[in-house]
């Protein structure tokens, strides 16, 4: 099978090794794996924040890179549901604006083959045992579009517990947003910042040296905040753990 | 009472206060979080939940498509059973029509219902411009006017306080209204609710003109019906002479059948409870029994308006359940207070910039105090999609755009202070629409990076006030597959 890396602007920018730990799983399990060198960004900050028109232009280069794949696959959970729950929306709305169907049409494609990568794991190859190995305590923190937009349900934690050597904690309130939101976080500082520090707080409490999920924007502001607070936990994304093995264990 | 929301600052600094306050973030954590768990609890009892959602939902839709047709509906019914109907455009018309009528009864003071729409248009404020007094007679509410407060929740509008600040209010405020607190009164519920039940049955035995709201108007037969918890509404709407409620027009629906699936669904979102303690309903008059003069103010102060947008409108659904504050994360920890409404929390947040517009600070604001998290949606008994509401609102702050004010069609400017940020999303948007410029970007910023602050400058500073920034990689991903794999994945 042969699907296209979605890898998100920030984790292209910022967090190269997530990338990495995608391709080596996926080539692990017997996936080809491409990497459209022409992709950018799925427009979700721009939409989110109110910039609808600013957000259409990127949604449509997404289309125009990836439509012609079998699947494509993403290590966001948010930008995920920006391509599965929004795009269908902004065609939508195109359409209630009078601007036609077109819109709508260009989307439509990468719509149900875009998949969030646990969400490809479970359910398209159908394995919650990637053969990985991890050694330390680990909680689990589902990140709201993931839970919310795209739900996700179990599959992370079903995957997480087939991981050999690892300790899964259970994260108290763990369906709490940890405050990042996009530009909520530079809009509303205090708050977000007050919600970061209740999960960081929630987090040191399991006794895990890891906090995991499936978003590296939520895990930039936990870390931050973990960081901040002088915790010693560390931020790891799923796809890092998974890609973990006996032989070339991630540190 | 201190009831004013002019000139509130934007949310993020009415927040800010509440976020420092430990003892109010303590008082509001502990409350949402027990009603939260109670609320999850009576909702997975109901086998049919989901399906009930829906429901509500489409009556809900069906009657504000159709509204006009129900409100007709509604008035002949009621003036049928013997109500005399009044139509209020705004909260002034409403004011007036109210202080009017109560003065016709040649009455000076009035007792009062819990209700959300004499609090949005400020009712008491107008009566008591009027020499008229309002008491408010459900506790939570007594409170709050006992203490020349602001509510701060749609259902416990009292909830950012502790026991002993009531015990204070009660004792300094209590004799200044009428019967005054007992000597040595303590903090416990008991002696509170004691003290709260004598001090307000004096009232309802002398008023002689009772005001209310009500949850639903059912449009076949002309009945209004109010849900609570203490009965103090129950003895309101049948002690005086004369009632006059006040409702919104989207509090209609149109059979009793469909009353039927807000009676479950509103307690069990709202209390928890399986069924409201009280659900009190009243059809115009009857002879002998209850007030013998009844009117009902239809007040719209904005709704029509909203009804026009076709995002927005989803708001009217709203059915007042406040389970949407319950789980919100930022309502947490702003508290009520920092929305500048009587509609705190998730459902203020795409309420009132739309009943009230988007031009003031704290309007605008509004639709940026979420996280965009979906709880608020996964809980809301009518499913009104609040994040989605929420965005389009954004979009009219930053964009601006046609919208419906006073039944015209105005074109809004885009709100003040956005530039900057317009500036950078339209760069942001033009280089990723050209890859190979995002790509010398990145590769610039891993170069620098060891010049790279741990903190940010100008609007990013808050950010970084109390999080570390991640250091920027040595390679971008981009790179680093080109390297290793030769650009395999076709031209940029
Ligand atoms: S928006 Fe929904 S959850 Fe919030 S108060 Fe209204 S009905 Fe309840």
């Amino acid at each position: 099978m042969r699907v296209a890396l979605f890898l998100t602007c920030v984790n292209d920018t910022l967090y190269p090794d997530t990338g990495r730990a995608v391709v080596k799983l996926l080539t692990r399990l017997g996936v080809d794996v491409d990497f459209p060198m022409a992709q950018t960004c799925c427009g979700q900050a721009h939409y989110n924040t109110g910039y609808r028109h600013e957000a259409e232009p990127l949604a449509r280069h997404f289309s125009d890179v990836f439509g012609e794949y079998e699947a494509i696959v993403t290590p966001s959970g948010s930008c995920g549901a920006m391509v599965r729950e929004l795009y269908p929306r902004m065609g939508e709305r195109a359409r209630a604006e009078g601007r036609g169907d077109a819109l709508a049409a260009t989307l439509a494609p990468v719509v149900p083959k875009t998949y969030e990568l646990t969400e490809f794991l479970v359910d398209v190859l159908g394995v919650t045992d990637v053969g990985a190995y991890y050694p330390h305590k680990v909680t689990y923190h589902p990140t709201c579009h993931g839970l919310r937009g795209l739900g996700l349900g179990d599959r992370p934690r079903r995957l997480l517990q087939a991981v050999k050597g690892l300790e899964l904690a259970e994260l108290p309130g763990a369906d709490e947003c940890c405050g990042f939101g996009g530009t909520f976080a530079l809009k509303n500082a205090d708050v977000s910042a007050a919600m970061g520090t209740d999960k960081v707080r929630n987090a040191e409490s399991t006794g895990a040296e890891v906090l995991c999920a499936a978003d590296n924007s939520c895990l930039m502001h936990i870390g931050g905040t973990m960081a901040r607070l002088r915790t010693g936990m560390r931020p790891v994304h799923i796809a890092e753990i998974l890609a973990s093995t006996e032989e070339e264990p991630a540190v | 009472m201190s009831g004013t929301f002019v000139g509130m600052p934007a949310f993020p600094e009415a927040a800010r206060e509440a976020v420092g306050n430990e003892t109010l973030r303590g008082n509001l954590r502990h409350a949402t979080h027990t009603i939260r768990a109670k609320r999850e609890k009576a909702v997975t009892e109901v086998a049919d939940w989901a399906e009930l959602r829906e429901a509500g939902k489409r009556i809900k839709d069906h009657t504000l498509r159709h509204l006009d047709r129900y409100l007709q509906q509604l008035e002949d019914s009621v003036t049928a059973a013997g109500g005399i109907v009044h139509w209020a455009a705004d909260a002034a018309e409403a004011n007036e029509i109210v202080t009017q009528l109560v003065k016709m009864t040649g009455e000076s003071e009035v007792v009062k219902v819990k209700s959300m729409a004499t609090q949005e248009i400020g009712l008491n404020e107008a009566l008591e411009a009027e020499g008229i007094r309002a008491y408010e007679t459900d506790l939570a509410e007594l409170i709050v006017q006992l203490g020349k407060d602001r509510p701060s929740h749609i259902l416990v509008p009292a909830i950012h306080r502790n026991r002993g600040e009531i015990r204070d209010i009660f004792t300094r405020e209590m004799s200044e209204w009428g019967r005054p607190a007992p000597e040595g009164l303590t903090d416990t519920p008991a002696e509170l609710a004691e003290a709260a039940r004598l001090h307000l049955r004096e009232k309802f035995l002398r008023a002689k003109v009772g005001i209310s709201g009500a949850n639903f108007m059912v449009a076949e037969t002309g009945t209004l019906v109010v849900v609570e918890s203490e009965g103090n509404g129950r003895m309101c709407l049948t002690l005086p002479e004369t009632l006059i409620s006040v409702v919104g027009i989207e509090k209609i629906v149109p059979t009793w059948r469909d009353l039927e699936v807000f009676l479950q669904t509103l307690p069990r979102s709202s209390t928890a409870e399986r069924m409201n303690p009280y659900t009190s309903t009243w059809t115009g008059t009857t002879d002998g029994d209850g007030p013998s003069t009844f009117h009902l103010v239809l007040l719209d102060n904005g709704r029509t308006d909203t009804l026009a947008d076709e995002v927005g409108r989803q708001a009217l659904r709203c059915i007042r359940c406040s389970a949407c504050l319950n789980v919100c994360p930022v309502y947490e920890r702003a508290g009520g207070h920092a929305y500048g409404s009587v509609y705190p929390g998730p459902i203020g947040a795409i309420l009132s910039p739309q009943l009230r517009g988007t031009q003031s600070e704290i309007d605008a604001s509004l639709p940026y105090a979420s996280s965009l998290c979906g709880a608020c949606y996964e809980v809301c008994p009518v499913a009104i999609d609040i994040p989605e509401v929420l965005v389009h609102l954004r979009e009219r702050v930053v964009q601006g755009g046609e919208v419906t004010r006073e039944g015209n069609k105005v074109v809004l400017r885009p709100a003040k202070g956005h530039a900057a940020e317009r500036a950078a999303m339209r760069a942001a948007r033009w280089a990723f629409t050209h890859p190979a410029a995002l790509r010398t970007g990145q590769r610039a910023a891993s170069r620098t990076r060891r010049f790279h602050p741990r903190t940010l400058p100008g609007p990013g500073k808050a950010w970084s006030g109390s999080r570390d920034l991640p250091p920027v990689p040595a390679e971008p991903f981009r790179d680093w597959w080109q390297r290793t794999r030769g650009g395999k994945g076709g031209a940029e």
